[in-house]
């Protein structure tokens, strides 16, 4: 199976990299940009996705400061 | 007295740490693939970026077969230190309270720094005095210290804080300025400044000897208990 793991900084950790990507953005002349955060996309084939929250608390994500979400694509 | 340096794939600062240790004792290498840990009595996970640190820092690092060992040297309650790298690969390692974040800069930061030293009662700072300052350098991009507000509570509380970035030159970031951590045993510790790079007055500051030195008369006394 197909799975995508979306790794995100905990609400409320300071995210310098969003930060960053925040104020470049007006100054392409995009207004209107709040919230920014920036965190990792890992795609993976697996053949059990009954494993995928272990590999994500053991290995793919720090659970300590951030947060991931796991979405199976068919 | 022995020390023993992990060194893994990516590992840079293990040189240093060997020549640094051998200043006041022996040193081995100890390679990451491999458990024997060689009737050491310290073990100094060294900077760098293990395994290229590719996913986190430190996240890899902390499977490798040698860590195993380490940590079940550091259960039984023998003498481990972080540096740099070596302290993110402790956090991940569950050995070590906290996490290591990107600094708020975003920027590689190589420079020295002043450290307050908060508790000399412990292993690794006893050749110190409480409350003097040591002048070592930091060189990295992921040296933000991390804990939830209710966890850096309990690590001051509990006196895990050992030390602390002097007033005003918290380089990257890190929470109620802390550089440094202790487990709760006391017995591991971790942290960002490189004391391996501040062992000779030639290149700018010999205060990093003395985190070695208090590793030393910590060991001598158990052996002498």
């Amino acid at each position: 199976m197909r799975a995508r793991v979306l790794v995100r900084p905990k609400a409320g950790i300071l995210d310098p990299q969003g930060q960053a990507v925040e104020r470049a953005l007006p100054a392409l002349g995009f207004s209107g940009v709040r919230n920014v955060h920036v965190g990792r996309l890992i795609e993976l084939d697996v053949e059990d996705p009954a494993h995928l929250p272990e590999m994500c608390e053991k290995l793919l994500s720090n659970p300590l400061i951030e947060d991931y979400e796991i979405v199976e694509a068919s | 007295m022995k020390f023993g340096i992990v060194r893994f794939p990516g590992s840079c600062d293990d040189v240093d740490a060997l020549l640094a240790a051998e200043r006041v004792g022996e040193a081995a290498m100890l390679w990451h693939a491999e458990r024997d840990l060689q009737d050491v009595d310290a073990v100094i996970v060294p900077g760098g970026f293990s395994y290229g640190d590719y996913l986190r820092a430190g996240a890899i690092a902390r499977f490798a077969p040698v860590m195993e060992e380490v940590a079940e040297f550091a259960r039984a309650g023998g003498l481990v230190l972080g540096i740099c790298n070596g302290f993110q690969v402790l956090c991940e390692a569950g050995l070590l309270p906290g996490a290591l974040l990107p600094n708020v800069s975003l920027r590689f930061i190589c420079r020295q720094v002043g450290l307050e030293v908060v508790r000399s009662d412990t292993a690794f700072t006893c050749a110190a005095t409480a409350g003097s300052r040591l002048s070592i350098p930091v060189k990295h991009t992921t040296g933000r210290f991390y804990a939830p507000e209710a966890e850096l509570d309990r690590l001051q509380a509990a006196g895990q804080v050992l030390l602390r970035y002097a007033p005003a030159q918290n380089p990257n970031g890190s929470a109620r300025d802390i550089a440094g951590v202790a487990n709760e045993a006391g017995n591991v510790f971790g942290l960002m400044p490189h004391p391996e790079h501040a062992v000779d007055p030639l290149t700018g500051s010999a205060d990093g000897l003395t985190i070695f030195e208090s590793m030393r008369a910590q060991v001598a006394d158990r052996i002498s208990v």
